[in-house]
């Protein structure tokens, strides 16, 4: 097995670099991809190695990067859009809703919208504000549409590639606060299909499902928690739309005890989905409602002031205090 | 009121005049050819409004009046074209070789789209305004990836061309140099509101300010309709980039069935409008010019009722489609919600589950 060590942001410009050389048909397309290789570096030289052609620098208009990517896929073209940051994607939130999500149905299957839509998401880089939200749900509720996010460099590399090559449209959250993190990527193959969700660590007490950034911040509260005598069983859950319910409801039915942690507020959001739909599922297993570990319901706050926003360890340990104070 | 740079070739009382840079190429064969389409179209549009007035049918968007621009349009693409139209573009469809109870099953409200666009090359109907413009900008950039000569037109009206979609795709067309065909038809009404809200140049003064070039060509006369833009489409497939052609119109009916135009324009509005009729000045044309006898045209309007005949039948027995239908080509592989709806309309025999 060939494994090394690289950052996510070198291992999403790795996958692309795959994805490009595996299939003519691949382009990427978005603002200052090219010679800058977009803001985050992610498609870093890839335009001086396949071309101003594939790898495209588009004018400052997120609807058109959208729609004329969907002409492409009419055309037979797969392309990646990159979107600067997630609160700039609400002018392009038309196309992929009106068009994206619906012309596979409304071509009767004759179109296939296999596109991908990258967006840099959640908060930690101390940005102002636009630069740090989680639109996931908008997308999750959208039919047609499929949602994932990567929170290890190895999923990185390998969901990337794995959305390119998929025939529906892929709504593909990047947490941008992980991108110079370095961890193992197996380079030979894919560790998940790409709509799994993935055990992160076992444990016995409390089921925590996160994705994106929050993975790790469960991870360091499983460490703590494990300490005080508590064992936390994480779940990333990787693909927020399908959900992959059935490693966590395997999870629930041992632990009987859920937290859900999330950057974006509770309200209608993919926390709210997990607890309502595995209540449902685990009714019988559980011993205490699910909670939720969210945003605030207020816009992103100015980042001097995120880390009081953004779920931290110590907030969810105190929603695993609460679901433990319940008794069975 | 219109411009003095209009292109015409024949004028509403059916007189053949010059232009300095078009002349029309047309034999007497093609324009009676054009004729018919104008005469089926016009006959499919009334029978559709009579059809919805008669409750088959949830909604028309006629397309009375802009019978000339579409038929010109429509019969100067090459078969290899691709066309991405709004969802009023029935003469356009109908060039396509789209059949006529196939653009009807969206509005019998049994589907959202109606045909094979592929084998059209003719898009499915975009309902929300200017989202359309962006698909032909993108394909037609497949296109020049592909080394293809072929060319790429899209269809929208003097109220899409204030959306952002419709302006982003300008920039995007001069930027790479598209090849694609932006054919506004300036129908003087986005529902109640009046073209002169939409822009204060005439529309196609715009596409210079992005960087190529514009022409506002009489819509209501076939014959111009047709050089201009098959000019335009040649100048596309010789990688001379995007045009944007105006089509002078008029809506002469309602927006949609749900419409109340006498709430917002005026009968002599209308009535001028009629004197500029696209189907009657290519008759007189042809009466004169090419001694058509009035037999001939009688066939013509025989065939189009032959048509409308068809067409009702086929309509009425357009049935409801089997609801587990609705699961169907949501996502292209499998999804566990989409199989989840599936079985849960079957255990409540909503459905058999038939495909």
């Amino acid at each position: 097995m060939a494994t090394t060590s690289m950052t996510m942001a070198k291992a999403l410009n790795e996958g692309l670099r795959r994805a490009l050389e595996k299939d003519k048909k691949v382009l990427l397309m978005g603002e200052d991809i090219g010679k800058l290789g977009g803001v985050f570096r992610i498609t870093d030289g890839l335009q001086k190695d396949f071309g101003e052609d594939r790898v495209i620098d588009a004018p400052l208009a997120e609807s058109a990067i959208v729609g004329t990517a969907v002409g492409l896929a009419i055309r037979g073209y797969r392309t990646v859009c990159e979107i600067q940051f997630d609160g700039f994607v609400y002018p392009a939130f038309d196309q992929i809703v009106s068009q994206v999500a619906k012309l596979h149905k409304r071509s009767d299957g004759v179109y296939t919208m296999g596109l991908v839509i990258r967006l840099p998401f959640q908060g930690g880089i101390g940005a102002i504000e636009h630069h740090s939200e989680s639109p996931e749900a908008y997308f999750a509720q959208t039919a047609g549409l499929r949602v994932v996010s990567c929170s290890t460099p190895n999923d990185a590399y390998w969901m990337i590639q794995q959305a390119v090559e998929h025939d529906d449209p892929i709504i593909f959250c990047e947490p941008k606060s992980r991108y110079w993190e370095k961890g193992d990527v197996d380079l030979d193959s894919p560790p998940h299909g790409l709509f799994d969700s993935v055990v992160r660590r076992e444990g016995e007490d409390v089921t925590v499902i996160g994705y994106g950034s929050s993975v790790k911040t469960i991870l360091r509260a499983a460490d703590t928690a494990q300490s005080e005598g508590r064992s936390l069983e994480v779940i990333d859950a990787r693909s927020l739309a399908p959900l992959d319910l059935g490693p966590m409801i395997t999870s629930l039915e041992k632990t009987g005890r859920l937290v859900v942690v999330q950057e974006a507020p509770n309200t209608a959001s993919l926390g709210s989905e997990l607890v309502a739909t595995l209540t449902e599922r685990c009714f019988y297993s559980l011993r205490a409602p699910g909670i939720r570990v969210s945003g605030y319901h207020v816009p992103y706050p100015p980042s001097r002031i995120e880390d009081a926003f953004r779920p931290s360890v110590e907030r969810i340990l105190d929603a695993v205090d609460r679901v433990m104070g319940y008794e069975s | 009121m219109i411009d003095e740079k209009l292109v015409q070739l024949l004028t509403p009382e059916g007189e053949r005049i010059s232009h300095p840079q078009y002349e029309s190429t047309l034999s007497g064969d093609q324009i009676l050819g054009f004729y018919r389409d104008m005469v089926i179209v016009r006959r499919l549009c009334n029978e559709s409004t009579s059809l919805q007035r008669q409750g088959q049918l949830a909604l028309w968007a006629p397309v009375q009046g802009q019978e000339g621009a579409q038929i010109g349009a429509g019969r100067a693409l090459e078969p290899m074209d691709f066309t991405f139209p709004s969802y009023r573009e029935h003469g356009v469809a109908w060039c396509r070789g789209v059949p006529p109870e196939d653009m009807l099953r969206i509005f019998r409200a049994v589907t959202t789209g109606g045909w094979d666009p592929q084998k059209y090359r003719h898009s499915v109907p975009t309902v929300v305004l200017g989202n359309q413009a962006l698909h032909a900008v993108g394909y037609a950039m497949g296109v020049q990836r592909d080394g293809a000569e072929e060319a790429v037109m899209t269809f929208f009206g003097d109220g899409a061309s204030s959306q952002g979609d419709v302006l982003e795709s300008f920039v995007w067309a001069a930027s790479f140099n598209a090849p694609v065909v932006f054919f506004c038809q300036n129908n003087q009404w986005g529902i109640s509101t009046p073209s002169t809200l939409q822009s204060k140049v005439p529309l196609y003064r715009r596409a210079p300010g992005f960087g190529f070039p514009g022409i506002r060509v009489d819509g209501n006369d076939v014959l111009a309709v047709y050089e201009v833009t098959k000019r335009a489409l040649d100048n596309a497939r010789a990688g001379n980039g995007p045009t944007l052609i105006e089509a002078y119109t008029y809506r002469m009916g309602a927006h949609t069935t749900s419409d109340d135009p006498t709430r917002y324009r005026v009968d002599a509005e209308v009535e001028v409008w009629k004197h500029r009729d696209p189907i009657e000045r290519v008759k007189a044309l042809l009466a004169r010019e090419y001694r058509v006898k009035g037999s001939t045209f009688e066939e013509v309007n025989a065939e189009a009722d032959l048509m409308a005949l068809k067409l009702r039948e086929d309509v009425l027995a357009m049935g409801p489609p089997d609801p587990i239908s609705m699961f169907e080509n949501v996502y292209a592989d499998v999804h566990p919600l989409i199989e989840e709806g599936r079985r849960e309309m079957i255990e409540l025999g909503v459905s058999g589950g038939g495909r």
